[in-house]
């Protein structure tokens, strides 16, 4: 049964699927108040889809992300994960490991039992093959967010959960990047959850949209994309920002 | 000329600058209160022949490496403990405050005076007088601990051990450093006191000897003799231990 507050991992004979009922989330201040951060939030993430959280800034959505995480507890309704596999987390800022070299950072994430497994081919298809033994202050922004990825990823994810990733980019390294997640996404297939706040980039990336509204958050739209991937440009693209856009 | 051989240049010329300031004072004030280098220099060799030196100097180097052991364990500890848990640091901090001002004297004496003069006390006083200094500086160190690397230790299931060696000692280094580096220095001092009110060996048991003689000499040659040995553990331990810990920090495109 579910517990209010609490996180609940469904059992096995259920669906890999993730399925998000939150009721509500509060913010006390220190002046007494409270803010009310999260309305009500109803949805659930099928197996192996990718889903985009977009919406206006300050809306909740990294505090979604949060509960979904598991990094915040103190909201009310609950939260259902895949049973027994691993979550991955690629946070708006990379947050490797300064005293870890590149490969270091990744396995670090392993579990003993998979010590040994080679990890070149996930850092060649990332293009850091040749920095693995580099410290992340040696790593540009761009570079280090592809080490992120890849400890990500490396950890064979049920669940993929990524804030913002390509923020703060240049465009033409946003753009790369994004043609990386997507190869990568594809070859390792895992329900992937990304906020952004870049419509376009949302309607490129995700089989689904969830616009969140104004703060408390609710789910304003959710728009379903069933255009093949390749063929989101132009006209079409443009339709489906607009879709969005509502 | 490379880096490396201009720094020992320098440390060279700096001594030099000393022994020449110290031997020009001696010959001017010209008193057997202040031996020249050289008669330093003869008391050592004698005391080193005989086999006195380098007895006290080992008897005494054990001491400071118990206590410094203890202190660092123990106050570490508690220090990060008190850094992560705010009300245990609320209601411990005065007692810290306390035994920060309690004087060295008075905690060897009162040690010595409640559990005998043996070896236990006198290190357990040295280590106590050293401890708070720890708690203090490491509970800094756990109060800036970054929430980011924990949250990210979370998402991806580290367990203690893997959190411990990877996120959180790394953080801690340089606050181990700093409690190392003044650990040290003051340990040595306090060692010498024990041994002086209740050991029967050590530099501090022979300085005590030879102030009842008034043999300068062999105070400065014991003192010089143990300085040199910290010198050796700073730069052969120490320093090298650092760069290791810090190599990423250097490590730029």
């Amino acid at each position: 049964m579910p517990i209010a507050g609490g996180r609940l991992v469904s059992e096995s004979s259920q669906t890999q699927a993730v399925s998000v009922n939150i009721r509500g989330r509060h913010f006390r201040l220190g002046d007494g108040k409270s803010l009310h951060v999260v309305d009500a939030l109803n949805f659930t993430l099928p197996p192996k889809s990718f889903t985009c959280i977009t919406g206006p800034s300050g809306c909740g959505k990294t505090s979604t992300l949060r509960m979904i995480l598991g990094l915040d507890q103190q909201y009310e309704g609950e939260i259902a994960l895949p049973a027994g596999g691993p979550v991955a987390a690629v946070f708006q800022e990379p947050r490797l490991l300064p005293w870890r070299t590149v490969e270091q950072n990744i396995r670090l994430v392993l579990p003993d039992s998979r010590q040994n497994a080679s990890i070149d081919e996930l850092l060649v298809e990332l293009g850091l093959g040749e920095m693995r033994n580099f410290y992340p202050n040696q790593l540009s922004l761009g570079l280090a967010r592809r080490a992120a990825l890849a400890r990500a990823f490396v950890l064979q994810p049920q669940l993929l959960v990524l804030d913002e990733p390509f923020v703060s980019l240049d465009e033409a390294t946003a753009e790369r990047l994004r043609q990386v997640l997507m190869r990568l996404w594809q070859a390792r297939p895992t329900t992937a959850l990304m906020v952004t706040h870049n419509v376009e980039e949302a309607v490129r990336l995700a089989d689904r949209v969830l616009v969140f509204s104004d703060r408390p958050a609710r789910i304003a739209r959710t728009v379903d994309i069933d255009v093949p991937r390749a063929e989101r440009q132009g006209r079409v693209l443009h339709d489906l920002i607009g879709r969005v856009q509502g | 000329m490379p880096a490396r051989v201009r720094t020992w240049a320098l440390v060279a010329l700096s001594l030099a600058l000393f022994l020449l300031l110290w031997a020009v004072t001696a010959a001017w004030v010209d008193d057997n209160t202040l031996p020249t280098p050289l008669a330093v220099w003869q008391s050592l060799r004698v005391e080193w022949r005989s086999g006195e030196l380098l007895t006290h100097l080992s008897v005494t180097l054990l001491r400071v490496l118990a206590a410094f052991l203890v202190a660092m364990t123990v106050g570490s500890a508690i220090g990060i403990w008190l850094g992560m848990k705010p009300l245990a640091d609320r209601l411990i901090d005065p007692w810290l405050i306390l035994l920060l001002n309690i004087p060295a004297l008075v905690i060897i004496v009162l040690s010595y005076i409640w559990f005998g003069l043996n070896e236990a006390a006198a290190i357990g006083a040295v280590a106590l007088n050293k401890i708070p200094n720890v708690v203090v500086t490491l509970r800094e160190g756990a109060r800036s601990l970054s929430p980011e690397y924990a949250e990210l230790a979370r998402v991806y299931r580290f367990g203690f051990l893997k959190r411990l060696r990877h996120v959180v000692l790394p953080q801690l280094q340089p606050f181990f450093a700093a409690a190392t580096r003044s650990g040290i220095a003051l340990i040595w001092k306090i060692v010498l006191i024990v041994e002086l009110l209740g050991r029967s060996n050590g530099v501090g048991f022979q300085i005590h000897l030879y102030f009842q003689l008034f043999d300068v000499a062999t105070i400065l040659a014991y003192t010089l003799a143990f300085v040199l040995v910290m010198l050796l553990v700073e730069y052969l331990l120490l320093q090298p231990l650092d760069k290791h810990a810090n190599r990423w920090r250097s490590a730029r495109v």
